[in-house]
């Protein structure tokens, strides 16, 4: 069977990508509409994981100010709303503008550290901006600020219905996944990767390393104010709460628990993310000490995630085939 | 001289107190295998350096064809035409070797802000790696991890990398260093057959190599070109035995 993908963990995330295209049914058969809810966040999450994957996985530079981009692009949906401009298409070029614009400047400045100082630097322009909406008075300032209708796409799937809003979120998450395996497969991932592993050999080859990571940076941050733009419209309610550096910490985990610089670990590590969160929250209020022995536990023993898991399962069966 | 393709004039480096490169005066000429020779610590290293754009000079300039290349990056240099191979190996581990010399390619066909047609299918680019491969002697070892190698066939591998990118002149840090004796014999020959094709300027310590292939051959000290002229001269040359030797043997 041809159409049938060749390895396990190509299988699994087939099927994977076809159960999430179904949720919505399989949700309304079973009558647990909160399921729905569940995975729209998680998918939410995933795009922004997928983004940060691109520059901490691929690029090698461990960003911990990606939730900046999540609020930059809810509150573009959350900003026009509150002047009743609920045009969708004025809200997602809003987003990917200034997204781009903030990355094309903090990314200018950070790039010129490496490492730690790079981790530094970059949740200190994420916290610039939690702070920059604490103090919009204007726009709810702590307290947030109220979506009351949705980004309308007027001749497009509504985003009115949890379903409709559901199948936004499912085709950004899946044109985001394809647009990185093809970035990463031509001539620019090459060198973001090469980079990544030896940069100094990457500038003897002629390569002006700096550019080629900044125009990551801002690619990466475009991709996620996609998914602020979708949790702006889910939640229907923005506060800066949404930008917090420890969400940007939780991006990172998630991007370590599905597998770093590979395409679906990102998106099998924030639904494992996002579903133990809230099964261990159900059973004991003490939920954040077994998740964080638990990460404690991946991060040592489980080198390459979820992901690197299923392709143990890959080469165990290629050696028996 | 007549076709003089890189001219360094002046250059010096401090290291705090320490000076690494002290008014270095050096002509290389066109399509010559140029050596440099000298005791540890002499400069050679930072001299190499200060050619390819990695470290700073404090004074002096470099002139290469005839432009002044002193401030530019190591990337414009290397677009020039200037490459280094490493005196550490550095090679892109991870990466097969076909994928090593591709990005090589890569770096001398344009930008590379491509997001799209993936670099696999590109024939074009795989069939210059692979003839730069084969120049070197690896066109059958493509396929595997660069990390996986002996070391001297990544030693190999750094010289298909600069092939590829057709570079005029190549600065090479200790190319033998760490092979064996069959590994170092090939790379002299592969070096060989480079010459008059490209220019090289050769740091290295195994003097059997130097010897057989330099045309030139210029002797540091102390951040210092004593000597500059044709391998016989060179070793019937009294200061260079007194550099070597110490000034109790002269």
């Amino acid at each position: 069977m041809k159409w049938l993908p060749a390895t396990i963990s190509g299988r699994i995330y087939a099927s994977l990508l076809l159960m999430l295209a179904c949720a919505p049914f399989i949700f309304e058969w079973v009558h647990q509409p909160f399921y729905l809810d569940l995975l729209s966040r998680a998918l939410i999450l995933a795009i922004a994981a997928v983004s940060l994957n691109l520059i901490l996985g691929f690029g090698g530079m461990i960003s911990l100010g990606h939730a900046a981009y999540i609020g930059i692009g809810a509150y573009c949906v959350g900003i026009p709303s509150y002047y009743d401009y609920y045009d969708g298409w004025l809200h997602l070029a809003l987003a990917l503008s200034v997204s781009a614009s903030f990355a094309l400047l903090t990314g200018a400045i950070s790039l010129r550290t490496k490492g730690v100082y790079f981790i530094m630097i970059t949740m200190a322009f994420s916290q610039m901006v939690y702070f920059i909406f604490l103090s919009l008075e204007e726009y709810g300032a702590d307290d947030g600020l109220v979506i009351y209708s949705r980004s309308e796409f007027p001749g497009w799937l509504s985003m009115d219905s949890s379903s409709g809003l559901y199948y936004w979120i499912f085709a950004v998450l899946l044109l985001s996944l394809f647009f990185t395996h093809r970035l990463v497969h031509a001539r620019f991932g090459r060198v973001i990767v090469g980079a990544r592993h030896n940069e100094q050999r990457m500038q003897a080859l002629g390569f002006n390393t700096y550019r080629y990571r900044l125009a990551c940076y801002v690619i990466s941050a475009m991709i996620c104010s996609l998914a602020g733009m979708l949790l702006g419209n889910f939640t229907g309610f923005i506060s800066p709460d949404m930008i917090g550096w420890a969400r940007s910490g939780e991006l990172i985990f998630m991007v370590i628990i599905g597998g770093v610089a590979t395409l679906f670990g990102p998106l099998v590590g924030t639904i494992a993310f996002v579903l133990l969160e809230e099964f261990l929250s159900a059973i004991t209020v003490y939920w954040h000490l077994i998740f964080g022995v638990m990460l404690v536990a991946l991060v040592l023993f489980g080198k390459g995630g979820i992901h690197g898991w299923m392709s143990m399962l890959d080469r165990r069966s290629a050696d028996n085939g | 001289m007549a076709d003089c393709l890189l001219k360094i004039i002046g250059l010096t480096r401090h290291f705090g107190g320490i000076v690494a490169t002290d008014n270095v005066n050096l002509s290389i000429e066109q399509g010559l295998i140029h050596a440099i020779i000298g005791p540890n610590g002499a400069g050679k290293t930072t001299l190499i350096s200060q050619l390819c754009g990695q470290l700073k000079s404090d004074s002096g300039d470099i002139e290469f064809d005839g432009h002044s290349i002193v401030n530019d990056s190591t990337a414009s240099r290397a677009r020039r035409g200037l490459a280094r191979s490493f005196q550490i190996t550095s090679v892109i581990m991870p990466l097969t070797l076909l994928e090593n010399v591709m990005l090589a390619v890569q770096g001398n066909s344009g930008h590379s802000f491509r997001f799209w047609s993936p670099v696999r299918h590109d024939r074009v680019m795989e069939a210059a790696a692979m003839s730069s491969l084969a120049g070197v002697g690896l066109a059958e070892r493509a396929g595997h991890i660069a990390a996986n190698v002996s070391h001297g066939e990544q030693r190999q591998l750094e010289v298909a990398m600069a092939l590829a990118m057709k570079q005029r002149m190549l600065l090479l840090d200790e190319p033998m260093a760490g092979m064996g004796k069959e590994e170092g014999a090939m790379m002299v020959d592969i070096l060989d057959r480079l010459r008059g094709d490209i220019t090289i300027l050769l740091v290295e310590h195994d003097m059997d190599a130097v010897f057989s292939l330099a045309d030139r051959l210029s002797v540091m000290v102390n951040g210092h070109v004593i000597a500059t002229d044709t391998v016989e001269k060179i070793r019937a040359n009294h200061e260079v035995q007194k550099a070597y030797l110490g000034d109790s043997h002269a």
